[in-house]
């Protein structure tokens, strides 16, 4: 059964109730009771986010400092539970201005009440999209930072909108100057051994997409992956300009993406929603060009040192930089001092994560700063556990450069009134989980 | 920050509902809508404003949409307490139900339909019926979702009123979302019927394909599930069907691309060629591994379902191995789940890869994923041949380290190696006897001692180190004690020299005289008798060869994995069980939460379950070994079956109804079979049939257990929920092992007035019974007041007639029985005799027979019975007199049934 939810509660660190709605009456009202002394007070809560007590089963997710734990007594669908709470605490946040915390919910608990009135019925989700509810679900000081008017009452074919083909966007906008920004986000997760070759390696996609477009306008986008640009070619019967082509393992789009006709001819089209949104994600892991090179030795030097030294190296562009770099350092709990040498950025100890910090605020291409340091152990009698050498962990930011080279070769914008549109298109990548082991 | 309503939560110094009240009643708009929204507050923490119902409803009449929103919440929330205060809303409903704003009248149809009053239910179908056919599709997919809600209060109505054949219509409805919603709701009721009612042709399998492409998230996903069920005539139709599925896979929605996948498979039974297969094993896999980068939440449920999928089709995912690495931060549920998938993924091509991985996870911080990492390691080396001496020293390379629950963890796991390759790996025990002094937990030092049983010839100084072991053996628990024996009387028949003949009379000593674990006991007796009748037999027994065993742990049986996989992305797919086995009947669930029962069912029981199947848990892959000793050589560990031992139980029984009933004879040959009180369908197998009868001067619950599921079934025990009477096990729930397709049969001894629920007496007692592999079941029973009247009733015919005078006229109860039928007054008699109502005196009126009887209930209170009726004339008047009349209804009720059998 497709069911999501008997009943969903919004509950506080400390258990207190902040939202119950209960949709069918399998489950009774002091469930929630159950889900606090069998899980919130034990140390099962944080061990398995779907659990059986008594004839009811509890998923929970924990967002912010806020609960959201949902009760079924039948074979519901968990993908679709799950799944469901994530998109409503998007819409929910889409709602208050981007915040969804426990002083939120309090603040909105009338709106929440009418939004889960009408996105879960008797337990199955309905549309949930915010651009399409913000037209006749209009709470007061509910801004809608995307339209270029003010909602002010409920549009009269809302319903007709919110059942319709397109669900996602409505009709009249109208917009003076017509904008498409595109943001392509990557995040690298590596995890590297420490003798430097590579475990695992991926890197996960998005693009996110602006659209500030008047009317109902079909887009089409074209990237550089090699399956798109081949059916591509096959269609014209003409090769298409050679460079570089990538391999995409994976992608998901969003619902307003005609995935029949992806499906057959590669080709990525749709009718956006207004506003901002997520387009696709896609998934390579093969031909990833890492920004960073990580070589780290630590020596263990006797009972009460330790020698740590770890050479940073970047391989974009000289012509580029990465921003905000982070590389995080772990030594054992008993460390008492640490002396540190650094050639680049700073560095410093960090008690409370038993790490090291080093943080480069620019971090140019082609360059190889290191950092060496000396740590000093307290020595204790009981010491017999060994260290277990948690990886060391980067962040950083890498404006204009993708660690999977995928390009956008176009994004085509057809209206009716045929107007024009400027398109902007930024890169970046970032650090997903980003590891060395040392 | 948009909202402000954190202000509604605040209290006031005065009584809050008065004014609340007075708010409610304003003339101001404003003012009542600031107090609906308190009152929604208030009811949001939990207090209760039930009392406010009128003043709400009448702010339900509004123009204002958000008002109205709130008023319909509150009714919502407080219809089922004051049903007859609902009706005041009924009007309003049905006004908004033909409101010009489509809004309104979607929201009235869906709120009509969460208020569960049957007054209502009523109202509702005038409504439902004309929004079914509603010209706005938002009206219509709320009212398909509300066809559902009827059904669920009201069957019969939803089928006379023909809203079934409404929600068929719309099916074919040209707007997406009412398609999928009527789906939705069509799915669910047929789940709840055993008729047909919604039977997808290969007609409608079309259309809701279309429909697919342009139906919402979560409709496509609706419509997904619901053909889930469809069949394929022949593989052309499945190919059909699984090359319009396919494109979902590519949806950015988790649950969506579940769905798909489990259609796909299902579908793929019926294909043939292997090209397509191969070609649809290759599709899945990229989307499988995107779901891992979900939030860990979907991964957890992701994984769940991988772990099925590669079960059935390793191939899928047999390149992907790498994306099951667990990174450090992942949080602990997903790697354990990862873990599980890496060692069924794990292959001569990829071991070594994996092997470095889990010898890494071997050195984490988290101690439960520590032990599971080095188990994976062995279970790897037992799976795969080639690869098991570089596990081994993967292992050793671990117990080097010396972190205490590796080390143990590790000589686990080895003594299975053993068990898989004999003779091949020994060279490394003496590595493994370094780390004898750390070992403290019990399996540990049982995988020790059974290794250095096992291989005494090849230990120089294995006696020592049994001697060392064998100082503390009373303290020991059983597990250990049972390898003890089991490793010195090896260590004696490979070595039968001075020492080991000292330690083996010490261990037989111990094992025999000054333990009190039968298990132990026994054990010893056998190896006694062996040994002292004829050593060489001994050996044969002992020092047999043992069946090499396989990796077969967490390999779920192929009839369940197909039935998990049909259910995928569902919670059946994530606890890998069927869904009846943790879905409960509707009805029982509601029962218990009114009565507060399920608290019981952690706490409440007080009965100690080892007496209930014994000390000796059934031999499970892993302790196999230890058992050598008293299993044939290759036979499979079978636990004992229970002994029919009734006589040690001794509870007096004269007429056979022993405690335990060995599964072969028939329980209680007299009398008629058991009612059925848990079904097997409900219990998942599991039959319970029980009736309270009285033997001896005592009440007993006779209860006979059939274990009609594919598992042996242990560990039960009872828990009565307060009753009437206080009824209550006076002892613990004695019922053996269960095997499947087995019964047992136990008569629970009762005691009376322990927990004594309030309120007028009726005859409903609610029983919780569990075990120790399935949920609590609950059922419920009826009393019958016959088994209460006790040997004492009997009376003369003196204090008869005192009594009936003594009691006044108003404690005099009768009834008319009009279907009894007395043929013989003498047999009559004797039935009644049998149950203790015993008779006093008899005369005839008219053609009349009338009787007086006596009896008795426990607190010594009397029962004085007169019994009219014509023989062979239906037709039977029975009047009692009693201090206690309020139990005259039960009275009445018992001796119809008893004269009615």
């Amino acid at each position: 059964m497709p069911v999501a939810a008997s009943a969903i509660y919004f509950l506080n660190l400390r258990g207190d109730v902040l939202i119950n709605r209960l949709y069918r009456d399998d489950v009774g009202g002091n469930m929630v009771d159950a889900f606090r002394t069998h899980i919130m007070q034990t140390k099962e809560l944080g061990t398995c986010p779907v659990r059986q007590i008594g004839g009811c089963s509890f998923f929970y997710m924990r967002i912010s400092n806020v609960y959201i734990v949902i009760v079924v007594s039948s074979n519901a669908n968990v993908a679709c539970a799950f799944k469901f709470v994530v998109e409503a605490v998007s819409l929910f946040k889409s709602y208050f201005g981007g915040t969804f915390d426990e002083d939120a919910i309090r603040n909105n608990f009338v709106l929440i009440y009418e939004l889960l009135d009408e996105i879960l019925d008797f337990g199955y989700p309905q549309n949930l999209s915010p651009e399409i509810l913000k037209l006749y679900i209009t709470q007061e000081g509910v801004r809608s930072p995307f339209s270029s008017k003010p909602v002010d009452r409920p549009v009269p074919n809302a319903t007709l909108q919110v059942t319709g083909a397109v669900g996602w966007r409505r009709e009249g906008l109208v917009y003076k100057k017509n904008e498409v920004f595109l943001d392509i986000v990557e995040s690298v997760n590596l995890l590297m051994s420490s003798k430097g070759s590579v475990l695992r390696c991926d890197v996960t996609g998005k693009i996110l997409m602006k659209c500030f477009l008047s009317g109902m306008p079909d887009l089409k986008l074209g990237l550089n992956d090699k399956i798109g640009l081949e059916k591509e070619s096959q269609i014209k019967s003409r090769p298409t300009k050679s460079g570089k082509t990538i391999e995409l393992d994976d992608v998901t789009f969003h619902q307003c993406v005609n995935l029949t006709r992806f499906n057959s001819e590669k080709t990525v089209s749709f009718v956006p929603p207004d506003g901002e949104f997520e387009l696709m994600k896609y998934r390579i892991t093969e031909g990833v060009n890492l920004p960073f090179r990580v070589l780290p030795t630590i020596k263990e030097l006797g009972r009460t040192r330790m020698e740590v030294n770890v050479k940073v190296k970047s391989v974009f562009g000289a012509k580029m930089f990465a921003l905000g770099v982070v590389v995080k350092i772990p030594v054992p709990k008993q460390t008492a001092k640490v002396n540190f040498q650094v050639t680049s950025g700073r560095a410093k100890y960090n008690p409370s994560i038993d790490c090291l910090v080093w943080k480069i605020r620019k971090f140019p291409g082609q360059t190889e700063p290191t950092l060496s340091a000396e740590v000093e152990l307290i020595s204790t009698i009981t010491e017999k556990k060994s260290w277990t050498r948690p990886p060391i962990q980067m962040e950083f930011q890498v404006p204009m450069f993708t660690a999977s080279g995928l390009r956008v070769r176009f994004l085509k914008v057809w209206e009716k009134s045929g107007y024009n549109t400027v398109e902007w298109v930024r890169y970046i990548t970032k650090a997903g989980s980003y590891e060395v082991r040392c | 920050m948009s909202g402000h309503d954190s202000k509604y939560f605040s209290t006031t110094k005065k009584g809050e509902i008065p004014e609340l009240k007075e708010e409610l009643n304003s003339q101001y708009k404003d003012k009542r809508k600031d107090a609906v929204k308190k009152v929604i507050a208030a009811m949001t923490v939990g207090k209760d404003v039930s009392s406010l119902f009128t003043d709400v409803v009448n702010c339900m009449q509004t123009e204002n949409l958000e008002l109205k929103k709130l008023v319909y919440l509150y009714l919502i929330n407080y219809a089922k307490s004051q049903p007859d205060l609902a009706i005041l809303a009924v009007n309003t409903f049905v006004k908004d139900s033909q409101d010009p704003n489509p809004l309104i009248r979607a929201l009235a149809v869906r709120t009509m339909g969460c208020i569960r009053v049957d007054k209502i239910t009523e109202y509702l179908c005038d409504p439902l019926q004309r929004c079914l056919k509603d010209d706005d599709p938002y009206v219509r997919k709320t009212a398909a979702i509300c066809v559902a809600k009827l059904y669920d209060i009201n069957a019969e109505l939803v089928e006379d009123r023909g809203f079934l054949e409404a929600l068929k219509d719309l099916i074919s409805d040209n707007n997406p979302m009412v398609v999928a919603n009527a789906v939705a709701a069509l799915a669910e009721i047929q789940e709840n019927s055993t008729r047909p009612i919604f039977e997808i042709t290969s007609h409608t399998l079309s259309k809701l394909l279309t429909a697919l492409n342009e139906c919402t998230e979560w409709g496509q996903v609706f419509i997904l599930d619901a053909l889930s069920k469809y069949k394929a005539a022949d593989a052309r139709e499945a190919e059909n069907i699984v090359e319009r599925v396919t494109p979902r896979l590519q949806h950015a929605n988790c649950a969506v691309v579940l769905s798909a996948v489990k259609m796909i498979l299902l579908q793929m039974e019926l294909i043939t060629s292997t090209d397509v297969v191969r070609n649809l094993c290759k599709k899945m896999a990229p989307p499988l591994v995107t779901l891992l980068s979900a939030e860990p939440e979907i991964q957890y449920v992701a994984l769940r379902n991988i772990n099925l999928i590669v079960q059935k089709r390793p191939t899928i995912l047999a390149h992907e191995i790498k994306v099951f690495f667990c990174k450090y931060n992942d949080p602990i549920y997903v790697k354990m789940e990862k873990l599980e998938i890496m060692i069924k993924l794990a292959s001569d091509r990829n071991i070594d890869q994996v092997l470095l991985e889990f010898k890494e996870y071997a050195t984490e911080v988290d101690v439960d994923f520590v032990r599971k990492a080095v188990r994976a390691i062995g279970r790897c080396a037992i799976k795969l041949e080639r690869a098991a001496e570089r596990c081994i020293s993967v292992l050793l390379e671990l117990i080097k380290i010396k972190v205490n629950y590796v080390v143990q963890e590790a000589i686990i796991v080895i003594k299975d190696i053993f068990r898989r390759y004999p003779n091949t790996y020994e060279s490394i025990i003496a590595t493994l006897c370094e780390s004898l002094d750390t070992l403290d937990e019990p399996e540990a030092k049982a995988s020790m001692i059974w290794i250095i049983g096992e291989y005494a010839e090849r230990i120089d100084n294995a006696d020592e180190l049994l001697e060392s072991f064998l100082e503390t053996f009373p303290e020991e628990p059983p597990l250990v004690q049972l390898q003890l024996l089991t490793a010195t009387v090896k260590l004696f028949l490979k070595k039968p020299t001075e020492g080991p003949q000292q330690m083996i009379q010490v261990v037989l000593n111990n094992a025999t005289v000054e333990t009190d674990n039968p298990d132990l006991r026994d054990r010893a007796y056998i190896y006694w008798r062996l040994l002292s009748t004829d050593p060489e037999s001994a050996k044969d027994v002992v020092l047999a060869e043992k069946p090499v065993i396989s990796d077969d742990s967490n390999q779920l049986d192929s009839s369940l994995l197909d039935e998990l996989l049909a259910n995928i992305a569902t919670l059946s797919s994530v606890y890998h069980k069927p869904p009846d086995a943790f879905v409960t009947r509707v009805k029982t669930i509601q029962r218990t939460e009114e009565e507060d029962f399920p608290d019981g069912s952690e706490g409440g029981y007080s009965e100690s379950p080892s007496h209930a199947a014994g000390a000796s848990p059934p031999p499970t892959a892993s302790s196999a070994p230890y058992a050598s000793a008293r299993q044939p050589p290759a036979a499979p560990a079978v636990p004992a079956a229970p002994a029919p031992v009734p006589d040690l139980l001794d509870l007096g029984m004269e007429n056979n109804n022993n405690a335990i009933v060995p599964v072969d004879q028939p329980a209680t040959p007299a009398g008629p079979p058991l009612p059925v009180l848990l079904p097997a369908s409900t219990g998942q197998g599991l039959q319970i049939c029980a009736q309270l009868v009285r033997r001896d001067g005592q009440i007993f619950y006779n209860m006979l257990f059939e274990n009609n599921s594919q598992i042996p079934l242990d560990g039960f025990m009872i828990q009565f929920n307060k009753n009437t009477f206080g009824l209550a096990a006076a002892g613990p729930l004695q019922v053996p092992l269960l095997q499947p397709r087995t019964s047992a049969s136990t008569l629970l001894p009762m005691v009376l007035f322990q927990n004594i629920s309030p309120g007028p007496p009726n005859t409903l007692m609610q029983v919780a019974v569990k075990n120790n592999q399935q949920p609590v079941w609950y059922f419920s029973d009826n009393i019958s007041l016959l088994v209460f009247f006790t040997e004492e009733g009997r009376m003369e015919r003196s204090a008869f007639l005192e009594t009936w005078k003594s009691l006044p006229d108003s404690n005099e109860v009768s009834i008319d029985l009009p279907g009894i039928v007395i043929n013989s007054v003498d047999a009559t008699l004797e039935r009644l005799a049998a149950y203790n109502m015993f008779f006093i005196a008899k005369r005839k009126h008219a053609n009349q027979e009338v009787l007086y009887l006596s009896a008795q209930i426990p607190r010594g209170i009397p029962f004085l019975i007169e019994l009219t009726a014509v023989i062979w004339i239906p037709g039977l008047k029975c009047a009692i007199k009693t201090p206690s009349p309020e139990m005259a209804p039960l009275f009445f009720e018992a001796i119809e049934r008893l004269l009615r059998s």
